[in-house]
């Protein structure tokens, strides 16, 4: 068991002729993704290593059946009209990989996206693994191992530090999923631990937040009312200084609010176990699985 | 990215907001000659720094003649303003805005921003305007009232309306108020914007009757979509910002230069704030936050020791890699490369996780460079910090 994607998961890959696109399709089929198709405007007729490539996601979907879309399309060649065009041809689940999607942009694109049936996870993330079956995105796969522990973030390679942690401690991953570290994303804390406390598989949850914004003190409301199930967290940014945007378009404290400190007591008072160090998740989760 | 008020104005006033009439000036010669030019009864001389509270510090002054004008000028131009947005050190102001100064009746405020929860645009207005809005969100929530924009529509009159009426403002203002909100959210989403403020925005009283006058503007842009407006990039004032910063941002990657002695390299905005973080646990201060992105290069790699050498306050450097996308090996490569190229004079601790590690490691164990291995997120840390007290 695992949340959004599994072994049988048939994935058409959006910007699949590009560097990155083309790179990292090649690493998600050595995992195990069955990645059906491709999708690149003008190229419809060829093929990216033996996968078929169409014009466009509706084509691709109604010729290979493929249920989700994993987009490497870059900013500029937006790629908040891919998002669109995966939800119109009515793909279950987007993965959004790009970085530097302009707000206004998804705003729209999230607009589009009410009232349809298609979850979107980005953008400006690492993707959705659930390790040994079926891997969308650009997280190293080695580093992660069949497990129990959810995990979700906003983050992407801190989310690598505590999926190396889990599986160095020999517990696993039922399944990993960024979020994204932009102000507008398609999927957002609330919704992936709904989908965790739901999933007969996951034991626990490593929830990993950083500075800007009010996701975790959300979650952390979320998780009191409704998680039976251990969750245990990071915050990012704990000496981050007001009003310098960390990277991230959305990881930034504006007027006082969004700190690491606000956060972390949110989450405290809801009786999240907060790693003080990103060195020590992978303990903090072993002592929160040992005081079930 | 930020702009000046005068730049601010000016894009509100190309989309249709009625501003106050002004015009910028770097010399006491030019802000007399906009005040002739703008002849009226009262001016407002404006320090031009990307910071707020400047009329507190002493930046905005009232004249009655363009001589007084002048005078102001002399005294604004080459101050070094300090408010409480400024740091102690205060900024150098470069240019004044030279403006009408109105009758005000009432100060309001009208602001704009992305709202992360609704995902959609909504605009803010409050009748105590003039003051820190902030503190008005804090003490008096009551007092500002909020619209959420449905994107796919805009901005309807009726929703301004609202706004307006909510306001409490006469009847004969109303249609006023609902163009120039109208307009100010053309001019949001037409620059893509990330907040705009009016504030204050006033009601002034003139021959004709009431006014509603911008008296000040602040807009701030989404980076991401920076470059599809040339003409906002070229908006941008090198003075105002880090020239390292800068620098960084030309060749892809996020750098914000800190207080503290220690350089970070690190790949990930997640993971270079924990880094940050874990050296001030272990008692360090870091120098800067430094994200070398996905995908960095030897020459990304390169530049970023650059960047970070050029602080004179660095007395050790961490690298701290998860590689996943990027490869350890070209990371150790990229380090060797950059180490040889500059001559590092100060000690360096490199720490490498991920793809092709134990051939990263090796690569750089190879190389006779002098350099400190760490095996883990704690014990870098912690090297990093006992290295630079020890400078």
């Amino acid at each position: 068991m695992s949340i959004l994607v599994n072994k049988d998961t048939t994935v058409v890959v959006q910007g699949i002729t590009g560097r990155s696109g083309r790179f990292h399709t090649q690493q998600c089929v050595a995992y195990g993704t069955k990645v059906v198709s491709g999708v690149t405007p003008g190229r419809g007729g060829s093929d990216v290593d033996g996968i078929p490539v169409y014009d466009t996601v509706a084509e691709a979907v109604a010729q290979t059946g493929a249920e989700a879309s994993v987009i490497f399309v870059p900013a500029r060649f937006n790629a908040a009209d891919s998002i669109m065009e995966a939800a119109d041809a009515e793909v279950r689940l987007v993965v959004c990989i790009t970085e530097g999607i302009p707000t206004l942009d998804m705003v729209k694109a999230k607009r589009f996206l009410a009232g349809k049936s298609t979850r979107l996870i980005g953008p400006n993330c690492p993707g959705v693994i659930t390790p040994g079956e079926c891997k969308m995105g650009i997280m190293p796969g080695y580093i992660h191992r069949p497990g129990k522990i959810g995990i979700v973030s906003r983050s992407g390679t801190l989310t690598y530090e505590a999926v190396d942690q889990v599986t160095k401690l020999g517990l696993g991953q039922s399944t990993c999923v960024g979020i994204g570290g932009d102000p507008v994303i398609g999927t957002d804390f609330v919704d992936v631990l709904a989908m965790f406390e739901a999933d007969a598989y996951t034991e626990a949850v490593i929830m990993i937040g950083e500075i800007g914004g009010t996701a975790e003190e959300t979650a952390a409301e979320f998780v009191r009312e409704n998680m039976t199930k251990p969750v245990v967290s990071f915050i990012a940014g704990q000496t981050a200084p007001p009003g310098k945007r960390m990277g991230h378009a959305g990881a930034i404290i504006s007027g006082g609010h969004g700190t690491a400190a606000e956060k972390i007591e949110a989450l405290k008072a809801a009786g999240i176990a907060v790693a003080d160090s990103p060195a020590t998740i992978g303990e903090t989760l072993v002592k929160a699985l040992e005081n079930r | 990215m930020n702009v000046h008020e005068y730049q601010a104005k000016e894009i509100l006033r190309a989309h249709g907001v009625n501003v106050q009439r002004g015009e910028v000036a770097s010399t006491p010669d030019e802000a007399e000659a906009i005040a002739r030019k703008l002849g009226c009864p009262m001016y407002m001389v404006k320090a031009q720094i990307h910071a707020g509270g400047r009329g507190k510090g002493g930046g905005v002054k009232l004249a009655t003649s363009p001589e007084e004008v002048r005078a102001h000028a002399e005294a604004i131009l080459g101050m070094q303003l300090v408010t409480h947005q400024t740091g102690p050190e205060g900024k150098l102001v470069r240019e004044v805005l030279v403006a009408e100064a109105n009758e005000i009746e009432k100060e309001l405020y009208l602001g704009m921003v992305i709202d992360r929860d609704s995902s959609r645009v909504v605009i803010m207005s409050s009748e105590e305007g003039g003051v820190d809005i902030e503190e008005v969100a804090a003490n008096r929530p009551e007092k500002i009232i909020k619209e959420t924009v449905e994107p796919a529509v805009g901005l309807p009159p009726f929703q301004a309306r609202k706004l307006a009426y909510g306001l409490g403002l006469p009847q004969t203002l109303i249609p006023k108020a609902t163009q120039l909100m109208m307009a100010l959210y053309d001019a949001f989403i037409a620059c893509d914007c990330s907040l705009a403020e009016i504030n204050p925005l006033a009601i002034t009283e003139t021959d004709g009757g009431q006014d509603l006058v911008a008296l000040d503007a602040k807009l701030n842009f989404d980076d991401n979509a920076l470059w599809r407006h040339e003409d906002i990039e070229a908006m941008r004032d090198p003075h105002e910002e880090d020239a390292r910063e800068l620098e960084a941002g030309k060749s892809g990657l996020s750098y914000i230069s800190l207080d503290g002695n220690i350089g970070c390299m690190v790949n990930g905005a997640g993971l270079a704030m924990s880094t940050m973080d874990l050296i001030k646990l272990h008692g360090g201060e870091p120098a800067n936050f430094l994200d070398v992105g996905g995908s960095a290069t030897t020459e990304t790699v390169t530049h970023a020791f650059r960047l970070i050498l050029a602080d004179e306050k660095v007395k050790a450097v961490l690298v701290n890699i998860f590689g996943g996308i990027m490869q350890c090996d070209v990371i150790a490569n990229g380090i060797i490369e950059a180490v040889k190229q500059m001559d590092l004079k100060v000690p360096l601790v490199v720490r490498l996780e991920g793809t092709n590690v134990e051939l990263g490691k090796q690569i750089l164990a190879d190389s006779g460079l002098n350099l400190i291995a760490a095996d883990g997120l704690s014990e870098a840390a912690q090297k990093a910090v006992e290295v630079a007290g020890n400078q």
